[in-house]
């Protein structure tokens, strides 16, 4: 082999989102970029190239480009998934990118996840619930947990609340105060953990009706356009379940 | 230690049980149709045995095998109960309903832009809930008030005579597909799968969705064929009751 053979680059033509909402003229519309692909090219590098030679204007989210940080979020073609994570060689020539539904709109493809998430956090209390933690000694060692234990768990707690799950959420769209996957999959987490004393009827308050577990209809976008595959399913049907046994 | 246990507990607010009830409702109610629309169909298709089967189960679910004698009231009851729990079913899952255009809008915007078979499922499944409020309630009206003008002869004129096709025809696709939907949404909904399984299982049960609705369709659409043939034959008798062939 004396020549490696050259790929034939594809000139890709992504229209963007452009709105920004804190300017009053601002319409929404979209505008055509054209870039030429390189080789294991993500979103995150398009994007980049055009605003670094086309147009510094251009506003979007990164922080760790690694599919860590759940910063990236936008709708690819119509579905949710991190822009890091995708490459561009599977997408077609002209394809479009869409900031997530469902959250407050920054400009561009960025969007206030942050904020939702919190408001949800708030709402379903993912935190530690114990009545002695204002006398936990810090200095001493942490009690063991059961190695099988710790790993389901963190199972669970890989969520990078990219937001992805309410954006593939038929009910999340319709309805704004339902928790999506994202929440219930907190509210599983944590009644896993040994050291919150919350028991199933004190959870019931928290997913116990429609804007909780009981109005997830099963439609399985989140499950299927989790980027960190999370057991979102499984999950949602053991809550239901331990919530109808309260 | 002994203090803890003279402390007052803290207050715990009632918890509301009726979304549970209602969502545990929501979903029986749906198996119990689903479990009544596939025994319906063999019952029905009993005409492809011959007019004397057909007319064997109607006299069946009249009690003349058990009571001696035919009571069509029983017919009329058990249309009832159905059409009881039918009215229980799409009152309940009227609360899924998108509730206003806003929410349609977003839904139809939603369904579209994902391309996503289970959401689309979904969505096809609150089309024919929709379209079978109307559809089911007409046939079950019918069956309710006209038991005994059910049988071999009476039951073709009017799918032939009376253009009653017209109704089954798209009844049964609908109902169907509904079924078959509900069924391996109802599966995800509660089944007990292990993440690592859930996929597997998943397909596993689409794919017997795909054969059950498949193997109805076929047994429906055999059937209304051949009660149209029998009503065609029939219709310049229409009205005429069948005698069996074999009297004693
Ligand atoms: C008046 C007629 C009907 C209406 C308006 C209706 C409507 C609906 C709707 C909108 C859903 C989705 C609800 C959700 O996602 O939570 C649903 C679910 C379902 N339907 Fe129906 N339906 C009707 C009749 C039937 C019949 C005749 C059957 C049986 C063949 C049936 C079986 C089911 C099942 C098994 C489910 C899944 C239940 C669940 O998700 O908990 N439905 N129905
Ligand atoms: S559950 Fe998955 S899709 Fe949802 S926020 Fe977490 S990582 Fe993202
Ligand atoms: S299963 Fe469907 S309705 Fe439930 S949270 Fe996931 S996407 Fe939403
Ligand atoms: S940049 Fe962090 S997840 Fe994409």
């Amino acid at each position: 082999m004396d020549n490696i053979p050259v790929r034939q680059h594809r000139t890709l033509t992504i229209n963007i989102l452009r709105h920004n909402p804190a300017d009053g003229d601002s319409q929404p519309r979209l505008q055509a970029f054209e870039v030429d692909e390189t080789d294991a090219m993500t979103l995150f590098i398009a994007l980049n190239v055009i605003r670094e030679e086309q147009d510094p204007t251009l506003t979007f989210d990164f922080v760790c480009r690694a599919g860590i940080c759940g910063s990236c979020g936008m709708i690819i073609n119509g579905r949710p998934g991190l822009a890091c994570r995708t490459l561009t060689r599977d997408l077609p020539d002209e394809f479009t990118l869409l900031p997530l539904p469902g959250f407050e709109l920054i400009a561009d493809l960025s969007v206030n996840t942050g904020k939702w998430m919190r408001g949800m956090a708030e709402r379903l209390e993912t935190w530690v619930h114990a009545s002695d933690l204002a006398g936990v000694d810090l200095d001493q060692m942490e009690q063991p947990m059961d190695p099988h234990l710790a790993e389901q768990i963190y199972e669970l707690e890989r969520c990078i609340e990219c937001g992805c799950c309410i954006a593939a959420c038929g009910t999340a769209q319709m309805r704004d105060d339902f928790v999506g996957a994202v929440g219930l999959n907190q509210v599983t987490r944590f009644r896993l953990d040994p050291r919150d004393q919350r028991d199933d009827s004190d959870f019931y308050q928290l997913v116990g009706d429609d804007s909780g577990v009981f109005g997830c209809m099963t439609l399985l976008g989140c499950e299927d356009m989790c980027p960190k595959d999370l057991p979102l399913a499984t999950q949602i049907a053991f809550l239901r379940r331990r919530m109808v046994a309260v | 230690m002994g203090a803890a246990a003279l402390e007052p507990k803290p207050m715990r607010q009632k918890i509301n049980r009726w979304p549970a009830r209602l969502d545990v409702a929501q979903s029986l109610s749906g198996l119990l149709l689903v479990l009544f629309i596939w025994g319906h169909m063999f019952f029905e298709s009993s005409i492809l045995l011959g007019k004397d089967a057909m007319l064997w189960v109607t006299r069946m679910f009249e009690g003349a095998h058990l009571l001696g004698r035919p009571y069509p009231v029983l017919v009329s009851v058990a249309a009832a109960l159905v059409l009881a729990l039918v009215a229980l079913h799409a009152l309940l899952a009227l609360r899924k309903f998108p509730a206003n255009y806003r929410q349609y809008h977003r839904l139809n915007r939603h369904v579209s832009a994902m391309r996503h078979l289970d959401t689309t499922a979904w969505y096809i499944q609150v089309i024919t809930g929709f379209a079978l409020f109307f559809l089911a309630s007409a046939h079950l009206l019918v069956v309710l008030l006209q038991p005994e003008n059910i049988g071999p002869y009476a039951s073709s004129d009017r799918v032939w005579s009376g253009r009653f096709w017209l109704l089954y025809g798209p009844l049964l696709l609908i109902v169907h597909l509904h079924a078959g939907i509900g069924i391996y949404r109802l599966c995800l909904k509660w089944g007990p799968f292990p993440a690592q399984r859930l996929g597997l299982w998943r397909g596993r049960i689409k794919l017997a969705a795909y054969c059950i609705v498949a193997f109805y369709l076929c047994l429906g659409t055999a059937s209304l064929v051949t009660y149209m043939r029998i009503g065609a034959q029939h219709a310049p008798y229409a009205g005429e009751r069948y005698a069996p062939e074999a009297v004693e």
